[in-house]
């Protein structure tokens, strides 16, 4: 009941839906950095959407199977294979014991999610899966994966009478992804603390004028390029709490967007916060990209990310559904 | 008075609302920060999923979801705008432990502090001077942030305050002393910083498989006392 990672890869780490609960020891809640792209390949996986997945960067690990499995793959498109057969991505795969699963093309992306039906084992740190890099803790030994580990799963099942002897097969149904990563560049905000405090033409700017991604972006943050904003405050402002999602203006004028891996508190400027319902663009976001910003207030982002959370629901049941189907038509459990 | 200090409170976010009593470093304020987060923590609000004290401002960040499933009409961040504003008028006298201290020992030589002699040379002090002015204050746990268990504390003597290094260090190594203006604080573990590094504690302040994970916790009182290379070494080693 085991993959083995026969090739290590940039940032491969084991992520859940994040650490709360601790950040008052200065203990940030990491998880995965697009939160839909991780429940998506949970749900297709038949998982509650706590479980831990791997989180992908590219180039990323290469996985061999050491027993069958039913696994999903969501989010980054880096174009994977199984035994060198390309594989869909937002479909559960049943895959054969042996099989060699690699990533080819950077799929512009920051993260793509591998599930797997019934989770994986692992020892929880403060209440997650979540492996938090710099603490040396949670996920797998604290650490991004490595050539030679060998991850255990919860579940074992034999799907050779399916398979027949085939490297995988994807199980026919397909979450619909697309309606929640638009093909609109603009990402939503709401207003920071200090978003009062920029100058006037600031404001405009931050609404109508493009920002681009730049290489510095990963895990703990991403900085923009853009024209530089403007401030009216003095000094410096004392350290707060900040969250994923926080926009903060640098003193360089540039815009700085907080990540999963975020420190708990910050001491620069709140400009604006993306919205719960599109903090997940955040991990399709790649660097030369342009981005732009489009206000709006906490009723409207509240009104949105519900929306989301049931949409995720419908196709959870969706999945389940389906799931429970190809297993009693299978006689498996 | 249930709240002594004037307040703001605001939306950090779609998932998160802050109390803010100012841009100011004052451990009344912070002392009534710790109260809240006790009384916050007491309480269980639903849907509240972390509590970040910081020095003068308390965010409490919640599920968006879990707080709309109670919050009936209200938004959820009505709703917990309207929490946070009970906790700020809840009278109920709160038990508060005595603030601890703890005795951090600090190696300030050569090897152990990479910036003193530097730090000595800007503020027209002899090392010995610094030292003794670091180690003679009491200082308080404003906070903890940045890095798991990095304590941010204060108030540093004006006579040793300086700022950030212009470029920040790719690694300081755990157990680093540093100062940044009125602050001195530890890293706890190795990170790219920009303090001021003028000691290093043998003490290990973070360690994962331990419950609580770290060793300073805000509202603690915290004195440096100088130890040698050799003392740092054996009490390194002792733990």
């Amino acid at each position: 009941m085991s993959i083995r990672i026969v090739k290590q890869g940039l940032l491969d780490t084991m992520q859940d839906a994040g650490r709360y609960g601790y950040q008052h020891w200065g203990i940030n809640p990491g998880g995965a950095a697009d939160n839909v792209s991780h429940t998506v390949a949970n749900v297709l996986a038949g998982n509650n959407t706590t479980e831990a997945v791997i989180e992908l960067h590219y180039p990323a690990c290469a996985i061999q199977f050491e027993e069958d499995a039913l696994v999903a793959l969501s989010g980054a498109n880096f174009s994977p294979v199984i035994n060198g057969e390309p594989v869909p991505l937002n479909t559960p795969i049943i895959v054969n014991s042996s099989s060699i699963l690699e990533f080819t093309k950077p799929g512009g992306h920051l993260a793509c999610y591998l599930s797997i039906n019934g989770g994986f084992k692992l020892d929880p740190w403060l209440g997650s899966y979540s492996t938090n890099t710099r603490a040396g803790a949670g996920g797998y030994k604290g650490r991004k994966l490595k050539a030679g580990d060998v991850l255990f799963f919860k579940k074992n099942q034999d799907f050779s009478p399916i398979l027949k002897g085939n490297a995988f097969l994807p199980l026919g149904w397909k979450a619909a992804v697309p309606v929640m990563f638009p093909k609109r560049q603009s990402i939503r905000v709401s207003a920071g603390n200090e978003y009062d405090l920029l100058c006037g033409a600031s404001k405009d700017i931050l609404v109508h004028s493009a920002f681009t991604v730049t290489p510095d972006t990963d895990r703990m943050g991403c900085r923009l390029s853009g024209i530089p904003l403007q401030i009216d405050m003095h000094g410096s402002l004392v350290s707060a709490g900040v969250t994923a999602g926080t926009i903060q203006l640098l003193p360089s004028g540039q815009l700085i967007i907080l990540a999963a891996d975020h420190q708990a508190t910050g001491g620069y400027p709140r400009i604006a916060h993306i919205i719960s319902a599109d903090r997940h663009l955040f991990g399709h976001l790649q660097p030369g990209e342009v981005i732009h910003f489009e206000l709006t207030d906490i009723k409207e982002a509240e009104r949105l990310f519900a929306q989301q959370h049931h949409y995720l629901q419908q196709l959870q049941n969706a999945c389940t559904l389906r799931l429970e189907n190809f297993f009693a038509e299978h006689a498996l459990y | 008075m249930a709240t002594p200090y004037p307040y703001k409170i605001f939306a950090c976010g779609d998932h998160a609302v802050t109390i803010d009593f100012g841009n100011i470093i004052n451990e009344g304020i912070n002392d009534f920060i710790l109260q809240l987060f006790n009384r916050a923590k007491q309480k269980s609000i639903y849907g509240i999923k972390d509590i970040i004290p910081a020095y003068s401002s308390i965010t409490l960040v919640y599920d968006i979801m879990l707080v709309r499933s109670v919050s009936g009409d209200k938004s959820a961040y009505d709703f917990i705008k309207q929490a946070a504003e009970e906790l700020l008028n809840d009278n109920e006298p709160q038990e508060y432990a005595a603030n601890r201290i703890m005795k951090i020992p600090a190696c300030y030589e050569d090897a152990f502090a990479p910036d003193l002699r530097q730090v000595a040379f800007e503020k027209k002090l002899s090392v010995e001077e610094i030292i003794n002015i670091h180690t003679s204050k009491t200082y308080r746990v404003f906070m903890l942030g940045f890095l798991p268990g990095f304590a941010y504390m204060g108030i540093v003597d004006d006579s040793i305050s300086i700022p950030r290094r212009p470029a920040p260090r790719i690694n300081v190594t755990a157990g680093s002393i540093g100062i940044a203006g009125l602050q001195t604080g530890i890293y706890p573990l190795d990170s790219p910083g920009g303090w001021n590094i003028i000691a290093t504690t043998p003490m290990r302040l973070f360690n994962a498989a331990k419950s609580p994970p770290v060793v300073l916790q805000a509202g603690d009182n915290v004195r440096f006392y100088a130890v040698t290379g050799k003392e740092f070494k054996q009490i390194k080693s002792a733990q």
